[in-house]
């Protein structure tokens, strides 16, 4: 009698599994069923490459929102970058224990703030503060990217601390014991090791740059046009579809579609990077 | 002209220790910010009562229902799929190539961002079939985003549980299912909470994905066929509309102390399963 | 494991209890301008009339077209100055009238616009405030998205407008009029009713935004709210509708800063 139930959770686990599995396989075959057409009727080169975007008239052009999506995730990471990096080397290596404890779950608080709540304050403080003293509408470039900046530091700090934890003792032991002082062994010798681990931070944290929509929605502008300098008003490709999707119908929905395969391999190229960064750092001796 | 090391050292650790001073400066203001604001507004008044006047007055009764029924359904759906996947993938078939695709494709399917979710849930399960703006097509939306974090951090936390366990188990011999419930899964569990609470986490702050499926009604939801309004939504719509932003800082101030809880209990629960499990 | 898997099933079926759609649940959904107007009706009608399920969601007219096709909605609300093609196979019930409101920051010197010169402002040809009489400060337009039935309105009554490449884009009447109402050279449009002392609306070619010249006429920039359903309306759908088309539901329109559809 054991065996049988044996067998029956088998094929139920089974089930379950493929329903899983299934229920994930729908949103891609979706996305794919309605956008594909799309790309092969309009052709990619029109849709990528085209500044045109008026889509009532049939020009489905996004290369402003390509444009404005790179731009705007580059400086979050120019700016969640070197901010995270330093910080992760500060408390690992040069602060006392006690500090780690108490920032960690800080920096964890500043991760889980709903992303609603930065835009926020983006449109109230920051953006004035751009207007005023940059010039240009205030909702540009600049705010997007130091609030985006801002909302990756945390996951760009945690993996590059928990890489550079994970550098053995003896790297560092084996640097003082030839005269290094701590900084030296930090530079030369400890960041070296742990430079896949702090890579993969940094590429996870443009990810979650590139998807991000209601903070950029806010403090963007929204403007569909190739951006000249940082205080121009820009739309990203998911703010593109957030505006746009509750009433887009036929080609347009299509093409929202389509920008959404766009942005799918997008990420999967910067997470496909990420895993093979961490797999070299792992066969490492 | 070369500096001394101990002097490059010193500028370094300055240097160092100021960038860690802005990222917790930024982190100071923005909490000071939120609560300084909205806490003066959160009294037990306003996190019971009906909003009036679509939120200019009243309290945040409805969207409090709607931010714990919203992610409750989505891990009622997904922790049952999400677990029993992982048990599936580790435990009872072999390391081969359809189960690497499997993972590849979890992975991938955890990096697509939340609009295409709400984009794929307005298409799918509001407009084809018909479910309308409401807790089902909400949940079922996040259900499926946060999958692949739970199907990912469970099958970890199932392969962390050393191999020796299992034999033992087996040669007392108990059955491989007997030894996934009594054995695998409450070591695991841990790892599974963890992945639990990330979801959650996600859920609450998730704001273009739910505003597409589940809508923005301010009524108190009496099936899951009815629209729901998170705090999250609710904070959006009342800050951008200028409808109350007084009452937009409130709920900020009760969104944040809701991640800073949810954070704590997370520690807290796994602090515990780690002490229980040293023992 | 098994008291565990017990508790969970309990649990989802309590959840989808109550499960089945009600029957006198309706959703309306579209013109955000319409959108406050349409919940504080939903309100004092579900006050009335207890059983009855009456929510409201935004997104802009199309989204209300859309979504009255679609089924997702029972009732759409779109405030165009006339209806699209794919529109004319629902029922439309006009319930209400609304002007659109050019609006400045309250800091601008400009008190009147002509038609001539909104033209030219949202087209990108004038893009300094000296030029229309104002500061000599950048002009920074900012308009709804393409979906939303006051800007449909708004570039099919001024005509010739192409909407500059630099305008800022927000997604509802509310949100222009936060925009409008921090950014001292800001200009955009939004419905009449949602006008407040934040932002300041300019007279447009003379004529001052108001009922009385939205009624008379004179105030050239205006159009109907209408609500629509698949086929003629029926149960709590006409229920609403005809509260909203009687006595009480145009009084409290017309006291709330919209226009009565009479």
């Amino acid at each position: 009698m054991k065996i049988t139930r044996e067998q029956v959770v088998e094929k139920l686990l089974l089930a379950v599994a493929c329903s899983a599995i299934m229920s994930l396989l729908l949103i891609a075959v979706f996305i794919l069923k309605e956008g594909a057409p799309f790309l092969v009727k309009v052709g990619p080169r029109d849709f990528l490459f085209s500044s045109d975007w008026r889509p009532q008239e049939g020009h489905f052009g996004i290369y402003p929102m390509i444009v404005a999506s790179l731009w705007v995730t580059l400086g979050a990471l120019l700016v969640g970058g070197p901010l995270g990096i330093a910080g992760a080397v500060f408390l690992t290596e040069f602060a006392p224990p006690a500090l780690m404890r108490v920032v960690k779950p800080a920096i964890e608080l500043l991760a889980g703030i709903p992303s609603v709540v930065f835009g926020f304050i983006g449109v109230m403080v920051l953006a004035p503060l751009v207007r005023a003293y940059a010039g240009g509408p205030g909702l540009s470039v600049l705010a997007a990217t130091v609030i985006l900046g801002i909302m990756i530091l945390p996951t760009v700090l945690s993996i590059a601390a928990d890489a550079i934890a994970s550098v053995p003792q003896s790297y560092r032991e084996g640097a003082l014991a030839l005269g290094a002082t701590r900084w030296q062994a930090v530079h030369m010798v400890v960041l070296k090791a742990a430079r896949s681990g702090i890579l993969a931070g940094l590429i996870l944290g443009m990810g979650r740059a590139v998807g991000e929509t209601m903070a950029v929605i806010m403090v963007a502008g929204n403007a569909v046009k190739v951006p000249h300098s940082p205080l121009d008003s820009v739309r990203t490709l998911t703010a593109n579809i957030a505006l746009e999707m509750g009433y887009a119908t036929g080609m347009h929905r299509q093409a929202l579609f389509a920008t959404g395969i766009v942005l799918f391999i997008g990420i999967m190229l910067l997470n496909g990077s990420a895993m093979l960064v961490m797999k070299q750092r792992k066969g490492k001796p | 002209m070369r500096i001394a090391p101990k002097h490059t050292q010193r500028i370094a650790v300055a240097l160092l220790g100021a960038a860690t001073g802005v990222t917790l400066l930024v982190l100071l203001f923005i909490i000071v910010f939120v609560l300084e604001k909205g806490l003066p507004v959160v009294s037990f008044r306003f996190l019971f009562s009906m909003p009036k006047d679509m939120g200019r007055a009243g309290g945040i009764l409805p969207t409090l229902v709607g931010t714990l029924l919203l992610p409750l359904l989505a891990i009622a759906i997904a922790l049952p799929l999400g677990v029993g996947t992982a048990v599936y993938l580790t435990e009872y078939t072999r390391e081969t190539r359809l189960t690497r695709i499997i993972r590849f494709g979890t992975d991938c399917l955890a990096g697509i961002p939340s609009i295409i979710f709400g984009l794929f849930g307005f298409i799918f399960f509001v407009t084809t079939l018909g479910l309308g703006w409401s807790l089902l097509s909400g949940g079922l939306t996040l259900a499926i985003m946060v999958l692949p974090t739970i199907i990912r951090t469970s099958e970890e936390a199932i392969r962390s549980v050393p191999r020796a366990w299992r034999n033992v188990s087996f040669s007392l011999g108990a059955t491989r299912w007997e030894t996934v419930t009594k054995v695998v899964l409450p070591n695991a569990l841990p790892g599974i909470v963890t992945g639990v609470m990330l979801s959650v986490g996600r859920s609450i702050g998730e704001t273009a994905a739910v505003i597409f499926t589940a809508g923005s009604s301010l009524r108190m939801p009496h099936s899951v066929f009815d629209s729901v309004r998170t705090m999250a939504v609710h904070f959006y719509i009342m800050a951008r509309e200028g409808i109350s932003n007084e009452n937009a800082y409130g709920t900020a101030a009760v969104l944040v102390i809701s991640v800073l809880l949810v954070n704590t209990l997370t520690y807290w629960l796994m602090h515990r399963f780690i002490a229980r499990r040293a023992r | 494991m098994n008291r565990c898997k017990l508790s969970m099933i309990v649990g989802c079926g309590l959840l989808l209890a109550g499960c089945g759609r009600n029957a006198e649940s309706v959703t309306l959904a579209g013109s955000t301008a319409f959108q406050p107007f349409a919940e504080k009706l939903a309100e004092e009608f579900m006050a009335k009339n207890p059983t009855a399920n009456i929510t409201v969601q935004g997104g802009g007219s199309a989204v209300g077209i859309q979504s009255a096709l679609s089924g997702a909605a029972q009732i759409g609300m779109a405030d165009l100055v006339e209806l699209p093609a794919d529109a004319q196979a629902l029922s439309s019930y006009v319930v209400a009238r609304d002007g659109i409101a050019v609006v400045v920051n309250p800091a601008n010197a400009v008190t009147n616009l002509t038609l001539v010169q909104i033209r030219g402002i949202f087209n990108g040809a004038l893009k300094n405030w000296s030029e229309v009489g104002g500061a000599d400060a950048p002009i920074t337009v900012v308009s709804r998205e393409a979906g939303s039935g006051t800007r449909s309105s708004f570039e099919k009554i001024v005509q010739g407008i192409a909407l500059t490449q630099d305008a800022i884009v927000q997604d509802s009447n509310g949100t222009i009029r936060e925009t409008v109402a921090q950014d001292a050279n800001a200009v955009g449009y939004l419905s009449h009713g949602l006008l407040n002392d934040k932002i300041k609306a300019v007279t447009v070619a003379g004529a001052v935004c108001t009922t009385e010249a939205v009624v008379a006429g004179a105030y050239p920039l205006a159009r109907p709210v209408f609500l629509l359903t698949k086929g003629p309306a029926t149960g709590t759908s006409k229920a609403f509708i005809d509260y909203v088309l009687g006595a009480e539901g145009q009084k409290l329109i017309a006291d709330n800063g919209l226009i009565a559809a009479k």
